[in-house]
């Protein structure tokens, strides 16, 4: 894993920045000014989904309520992520700046992070850090000065289910029901914790936004592509040889990547997590950014070794443990994905049954209700599509009869 | 959490008459859109190409029925707050990536929604073959059988063999503890309609879902079994269910094992309520009460007797009324602080077990009475057995209830004054519908007959028990004139009580006595005279359905309103007992109201009206209960006492 001595560089997030002077730099623009910049920076949300941040502010800036709040969703639960990890251990300044100047753009008074339920052990030094941004007023009232700008963050610890990740499932867990995703519409924006307007954001859309502030949209937006601005982190794992996290533009490749990370051998990448796509070696010009091969970060990397079979079936009894159980599709459908790579593994199938079961992902893609059930079936419709060959041609094979 | 109902920025969700969202959906505020199409409170969609107008904030599914496009349902409920888990209803809003739950989508946008896309259409077939894949059952074993959601919609979309296999193996066992409810959760299909009743409707908070992912299943705290938990038996969770994976624990086998034992005697008493619903499970529109009907169905099925639990109704009106004014006059004239009021009603046991588990410190305010099922148990098996020079120990007694906690109320260890267990079985309405059908009888078709002597047919005032305020109407009609001397209905326009009826959750009424009358001899040895009552007013409240009893349960102890009540009248189930939870499924708050207008109408063509006119009545008091209401027999077999049980233990 990644080394904790070694400074980081990369282009945004891993050059320098100092405490507070976002945060003071932000107090003495206008709100309307702050959510303009950041519509103009075109940053998207980290956490996998990437809604336009933006948007996501000013529709709770828009908000009516005497009380809003700042969710930090630190859960990274998505199977290969640990960058938000190292945010918090290493830049926990930029994340904390991040939620003040999000506070002061919305009027929050509230600030939470849902941390995930494994990293126990970042929750007293979280705690401390907070403590000395008290002290030198960067929380509490009258923050550096401003009148009336009263904010304070808390840090909650998760219950360690995959699924708390989902926003809505997030603030239900915060509340202290069962994690299990809300309906949509209404959204967190207008109906979130306590029935209030709330933003939650991914640790690392809140650890950009110091640096947006301070060297401005223009600047930003020149890196990545043109639908994907800025940088982002990955979390490299797998069969290379220097794994770890990595900040690189948006829209570098993954034969970049997999060059970068001294990977050999590669067969499949999968891109975003066990609820991304799987490509093959064809794919590898892929550019990794929203419009492409999209990811929340994690990158998992298969060298020739790998049973791809394997590798699916892993991650179809995630899904199966980790769906909420609540609605039909992905409590039930995941069970049947999961049957149906069980059968190719024996050779026990039909092309037939084969194809249902594709038929039925599909339909757990739409009629899921979370994004977990919606996004479950990726890895088995792509794994099964991009490596048909390896798959269906096992040494025990299936019987091909249709 | 209330406080978002009112948001001011907003126009919040559409709550239910009774049923209340749980704070994740009551927070759920609409922000007014400014959209060019929002037009004084209403929007326009377009629903299958067709324009239509609807209030913002009506839901996808709301707006298709209001324009006779059909969703299919499955965890949706009119009484129930929205959980949009099934998915069964999803359809498609132009523009969306994914397919939206009509059930729970609100609109406050001029969206294109289409209801029968192929990917619409394959979706919902995938959702119905993934829960058939799960189902473990077979219909023709089913009590739900040609009565089920699933099945239903399995017939709807042509299921015609299983796509994605059938379990072999249960997966579960039976939870039969309890002596109301049966869980069978191989049939369960996760969509929380209990969950919902149990916590949001009821407030009693017995059931909820339990792990995740494939082993998500809906149990109990740490799993046990339901007779060893808070369950209150009120079996609304079982009207509700959309499956057979709950239902009521059934005696149908004894009882027909009693009916054709020649040694047996078996006699049945029939509550008000069943006889207003049953018509239902013949296919009769809700709304028509077969009384006369189901005497005669009830007499062919081999029922030796016949007995009208209306009969004792009226009992409990004397004896419970009685208790009334014996507490008010120690509370009031005696100064007597060992006496607490407001007196509470006690025949829903629903309702009494809902207080022994969350309110014990009240235990004293119940109304020693008991419930008119079991004032007749005890007075079959004495009274009437002498009378008839039968053994009590041969006789069988069926109690026909619209309720599945009188199935746990006959066996309570209390319920044995007559030396005998008093009511041997509790049938609900549903079980008896099935045994009319098993003895090749349409109800509809019989011919009607009276109830049997020696306690015949009854008053409307014990007949409007079945609904919301009626047991407070029947106590009104005899507490008035016995007091006031006055007919009441030269106080209440044809003896209707007006202010007691109706579904509101918890209704509130204030009756100034103004003169008082002489002491009927049925009561001089209970009070001297009504002078003390004379100007006083009598405050009285009514509450269905335990969440409104917990409010005003919460109110008498904050020292609110209600403390200040004299007689407040709980029933257990939202619309009393002609919703209970042994009746017909569906129920809904449509199907209620015309199930009590049958009761009301019933009782408005009876000649005898007050519990107190009841000849069979003052007979009794006569021949047996010598010592009068509350008096020492009456004591004996016709009052009980309770159990103090605690929030934590069964
Ligand atoms: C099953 C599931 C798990 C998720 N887990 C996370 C997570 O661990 N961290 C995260 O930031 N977002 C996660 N998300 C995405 C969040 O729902 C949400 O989109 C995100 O926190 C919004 O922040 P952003 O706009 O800054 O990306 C998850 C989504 C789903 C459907
Ligand atoms: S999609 Fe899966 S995780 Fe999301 S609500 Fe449905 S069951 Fe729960
Ligand atoms: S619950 Fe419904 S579908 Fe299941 S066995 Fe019973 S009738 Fe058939
Ligand atoms: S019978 Fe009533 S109390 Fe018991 S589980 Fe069902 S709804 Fe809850
Ligand atoms: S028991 Fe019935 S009501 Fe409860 S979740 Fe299962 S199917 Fe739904
Ligand atoms: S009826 Fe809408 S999701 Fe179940």
């Amino acid at each position: 894993m990644e080394t904790k001595t070694k400074k980081r560089t990369g282009p945004v997030i891993f050059s320098g920045y100092e405490r507070g002077t976002a945060i003071e730099k932000a107090l003495n623009i206008n709100r309307e000014d702050i959510l303009l910049e950041i519509r103009e920076s075109k940053l998207r949300g980290r956490g996998g989904a990437g809604f336009p941040t933006s948007t996501k502010w000013m529709l709770t800036a828009a908000a009516l309520s005497d009380e809003k709040f700042i969710i930090c969703n630190a859960d990274e639960g998505e199977p290969g992520t640990f960058k938000d990890r190292v945010l918090l251990i290493e830049y926990p300044e930029l994340v904390f700046d991040g939620m003040v100047i999000a506070a002061h753009t919305i009027g929050a008074q509230k600030g939470i992070i849902y941390l995930r339920g494994e990293y126990e052990y970042l929750l007293k030094p979280l705690q401390e850090y907070l403590e000395g941004m008290r002290k030198d007023n960067f929380l509490g009232k009258d923050i550096l000065g401003k009148k009336g700008f009263y904010f304070d963050i808390t840090v909650f610890l998760g219950s360690g289910a995959y699924v708390c990740g989902e926003e809505t499932a997030l603030i239900e867990s915060l509340e202290g029901q069962r994690g299990e995703a809300r309906n949509r519409p209404p959204y967190p924006v207008n109906t979130g914790y306590m029935g209030k307007p709330t933003i939650v954001n991914n640790v690392e859309t809140l650890a950009s936004i110091p640096h947006i502030i301070i060297k401005g949209s223009e600047w930003y937006k020149k890196l990545g592509t043109g639908k994907s601005s800025g940088s982002k982190l990955f979390s490299v794992s797998g069969d290379c040889d220097k794994p770890g996290v990595y900040e690189l533009p948006w829209g570098t490749k993954i034969s970049e990547l997999l060059e970068l990370v001294s990977a050999k051998n590669t067969k499949a990448v999968q891109v975003g997590g066990a609820s991304g796509f799987c490509y093959n070696k064809t794919q590898f010009d892929k550019a990794l950014a929203y419009e492409d091969a999209a990811t929340g970060g994690s990158i998992m990397i298969f060298n020739e070794s790998r049973d791809m079979l394997r590798v699916l079936n892993n991650f179809m009894e995630f899904f199966v443990d980790e769906s909420c159980g609540q609605c039909t599709p992905c409590r039930i459908g995941n069970v049947k994905l999961l049957e149906g790579v069980k059968m190719i593994q024996k050779g026990d199938y039909t092309f037939a049954y084969i194809n249902k079961l594709k038929e039925l992902g599909k339909s757990m893609q739409v009629a899921s209700k979370c994004g977990l059930g919606q996004s479950s079936p990726n890895a088995f419709l792509s794994i099964l599509e991009n490596f048909n060959e390896e798959i269906f041609n096992r040494e025990n094979g299936g019987t091909n009869e249709n | 959490m209330k406080k978002y109902l009112t948001g001011k920025m907003g126009v919040p969700m559409k709550t239910k008459e009774i049923s209340r969202a749980p704070v994740s959906q009551q927070a759920h505020v609409i922000q007014k859109p400014e959209h060019p199409e929002y037009i004084g409170g209403s929007i326009t969609v377009e629903i299958n190409e067709k324009k239509v107008s609807v209030p913002l904030g009506t839901t996808i599914l709301e707006a298709c029925r209001q324009n006779q496009v059909y969703v299919p349902t499955l965890c949706h409920h009119d009484d129930l707050c929205v959980a949009g888990v099934c998915r069964i209803c999803v359809v498609d809003v132009e523009g969306m990536r994914t397919l939206q739950a009509a059930c729970a989508f609100p609109i406050t946008a001029p969206i294109k929604i289409r209801t029968s896309t192929p990917m619409v259409r394959k979706a919902r077939k995938h959702i119905i073959d993934l829960l058939l894949s799960e189902h473990y059952g077979e219909c023709y074993s089913c009590f739900r059988n040609n009565n089920c959601e699933l099945q239903a919609l399995a017939k709807e979309y042509g299921v015609d063999h299983y796509n994605f296999g059938h379990v072999e193996k249960q997966r579960y066992e039976i939870d039969s503890s309890s002596y109301s409810v049966v869980r069978d959760m191989d049939k369960c299909i996760l969509c929380k309609r209990c969950v919902r009743t149990c916590i949001d409707l009821q407030e009693v908070g017995v059931l909820e879902a339990i792990d995740r992912g494939y082993k998500t299943h809906i149990g109990t705290f740490g799993d046990k079994p339901l007779a060893e938990v808070i369950c209150i038996n009120c079996g609304q969770c079982i009207n509700r269910c959309p499956t057979g994976a709950l239902r009521a624990n059934d005696p149908r086998d004894e009882i027909w094992e009693a009916i054709d034992n020649p040694q047996k005697h078996v006699v049945v008493q029939t509550a008000p309520s069943p006889r207003a619903a049953i018509g239902e499970e013949f296919g009769i529109e809700p709304g028509h009460s077969f009384t006369g009907e189901m005497n005669t169905a009830l007499r062919r099925i081999g029922f030796d007797r016949v007995f009208d639990t209306n009969f004792t109704a009226d009992l409990t009106i004397m004896e419970e009324g009685t208790e009334l004014l014996i507490r008010l006059y120690k509370a009031l004239v005696k100064k007597d602080t060992s006496v607490v009021i407001p007196q509470f009603t006690s025949c829903s046991p629903g309702w009494v077990k809902y207080l022994e588990h969350f309110y014990p410190e009240f235990i004293p305010n119940l109304s020693s009475a008991k419930s008119p099922q079991q004032m007749f148990g005890a007075l079959i098996k004495t009274y009437y057995a002498k009378k008839h020079n039968i053994d009590p120990s041969n006789i069988v007694s069926v109690a026909v209830m619209p309720c599945s906690a009188k199935k746990f109320e006959c066996n309570r260890p209390e319920m044995t004054s007559s030396g005998f267990k008093d009511v041997d079985y509790g049938l609900t309405t549903r079980e008896l519908a099935q045994m009319i059908k098993e003895a090749g009888i349409y109800l509809p078709e019989m011919p009607k007959s009276h109830f049997d002597d020696p306690f015949g047919d009854a008053s409307g005032a014990g007949l409007i028990f079945g609904a919301t305020g009626g047991v407070m109407e029947a106590a009104l009609r005899t507490v008035i004139e016995l007091v006031t001397g006055e007919k009441v209905e030269n106080v209440f326009d044809n003896m209707n009580i007006m202010p007691v009826r109706g579904f509101e959750g918890i209704k509130y009424a204030e009756l100034p006595i103004t003169k008082v009358g002489p002491i009927p001899k049925l009561l001089v040895h209970v009070v001297p005279n009504w002078d003390w009552l004379k100007g006083a007013t009598l405050k009285i409240a009514v509450a269905h359905g335990t969440a409104n009893a917990k409010r005003v349960m919460d109110s008498i102890k904050a020292g609110g309103k209600f403390s200040l009540c004299h007689f407040i009248e709980f029933m257990a189930c939202p619309g009393g007992c002609i919703g209970g939870g042994g009746q017909p499924i569906p129920t809904s708050a449509e199907i209620r109201r015309k199930r009590a207008q049958a009761i009301y109408a019933e009782d408005a063509a009876l000649d005898v009206r007050k519990s107190h006119e009841n000849t069979h009545v003052l007979k009794l008091y006569e021949e047996f209960l010598t010592y009068g209401p509350c008096g020492h027999t009456a004591h004996k077999l016709l009052h009980t006492h309770y159990t103090k049980r605690g929030k934590f233990i069964s």
